[in-house]
């Protein structure tokens, strides 16, 4: 291990580890990548740099620019961070609905704050950022989920470290969110090998789609559809919060501490191990536990939790 | 078959109200194309005019959704949920 010359030189490279103790299938291991040991905390680090490299090389952003951005948590978080460390101002529109802890790391790194209604989730989020950034012009809107720099940060790196980890890969599994996981590691592995089946899971989308007036208010991000996500996807399935909180905890007996957002991910690990004979899983883990303490996950009763978890964004 | 037909709160309306209904039929298609000639006011909500999914409507064969099985051709078994959800951005990110 040699000196990182600054904070973001550390981003990336993060460990592959087996947990295949938590396989229903001794025929199919199952292994894990830790996001969460990224110095902002989550994978989004690895956008969030991508995004503001991109921008800095094109010339969108200028020293002292102000960026605007929506986001439930990771990636303002990972934004702030970097925005920070090189002197620009981030404004971060957040559902209202998000853990407090995501609230408070965002103005540890010193960014503000743009509430957007809870009831319309990150849909809400993303028109509001969309309608600021087009009534501040001196703004810029990097916009994750349009932006060919989120996937691209994981097709060039998430991608290859887990080939060079592991070539044996059947499986790729990870949550869809922005689609730039899936898209960018999905594109690479397939590349590879292209019997690599990609595998997405989602929340249900619940209360927050109470907040939808019509079908138009729907939303596909633009780099779904630009990197043809659904060719690419070979099966997208709902996890549920009871299902994503009891494989969190799970993840406790072999040490890993980690968002609810992976236990809905080594579900549906969990789901293609029983329907596979033989092979091996990968699955992406988007953060630590810790930004996720104050819903009580791991100490309070499942059912109550499960409550909690229905009114906040955990993805 | 017999399956239950879950809708999302804005199609509500258009069946009298009701969050779902107890539907027959083989396939997804066979099921969504049956719904819309009962209920009208879903054409073109559900499936378009060349009887394709609507680009921003889900639809999940239990908690699968069917565009990665085998779109509207996916068959059906006795007692599964069909749910019909609309498409949103996702969380984390």
């Amino acid at each position: 291990m040699t000196v990182a010359k600054n904070i973001l030189e550390t981003i990336g490279n993060t460990p592959l580890v087996d947990i295949s103790s938590l396989s229903p299938n001794p025929q199919v291991k199952i292994l894990i990548k830790l996001e969460g040991v990224n110095p902002g905390g989550s994978i989004k680090d690895r956008i969030a740099l991508s995004l503001i490299e991109d921008a800095e090389r094109t010339g969108r952003i200028t020293p002292g620019a102000t960026l605007i951005e929506p986001s439930s948590g990771n990636t303002g978080i990972g934004m702030a961070l970097v925005c920070r460390v090189r002197g620009y101002t981030l404004k971060v529109v957040l559902p209202q609905n998000v853990s407090i802890e995501r609230r408070q790391l965002l103005e540890v790194w010193g960014a503000q704050i743009i509430e957007s209604p809870g009831s319309e989730g990150s849909n809400g989020a993303v028109r509001m950022a969309q309608r600021l950034a087009a009534e501040n012009p001196d703004w810029v809107f990097l916009y994750q989920y349009g932006n060919d720099a989120n996937p691209r940060a994981h097709y060039e790196h998430t991608g290859p470290e887990i080939w060079r980890d592991a070539p044996e890969v059947t499986h790729f599994v990870a949550g869809l969110g922005t689609s730039g996981t899936l898209l960018g590691v999905g594109k690479y592995l397939k590349e590879k090998n292209p019997a690599v089946q990609v595998w997405a899971v989602e929340p249900p989308t619940g209360e927050m789609v109470d907040g939808l007036r019509n079908l138009d208010d729907g939303y596909i991000p633009p780099i779904f559809l630009q990197n043809g996500g659904e060719e690419l996807l070979d099966r997208k399935t709902i996890v549920g919060p009871k299902d994503s909180l009891a494989w969190t905890r799970r993840l406790i007996d072999v040490g890993v501490f980690a968002g609810i957002s992976t236990g809905a991910a080594l579900a549906g690990a969990v789901k293609a191990a029983q329907l596979i004979e033989s092979g091996t899983v990968v699955i992406v883990s988007p953060d630590g536990g810790w930004k996720y303490l104050s819903t009580g996950a791991w100490t309070d009763d499942l059912d109550e939790v499960v409550e909690r978890a229905k009114r906040i964004i955990y993805f | 078959m017999s399956v239950e037909l879950r809708l999302p709160t804005m199609l509500r309306p258009a069946v009298n109200g009701a969050p779902s209904l107890t539907m027959e039929g083989e396939t997804i298609g066979e099921i969504l194309t049956t719904l819309v000639t009962e209920y009208p006011g879903l054409s073109g909500q559900v499936l378009t005019d060349d009887g394709s999914l609507h680009r921003f409507v889900n639809v999940y064969l239990n908690d699968d959704d069917v565009r990665y099985l085998d779109k509207l051709e996916t068959k059906v078994a006795d007692g599964d949920v069909i749910s019909i959800l609309p498409a949103v951005a996702g969380g984390a990110s």
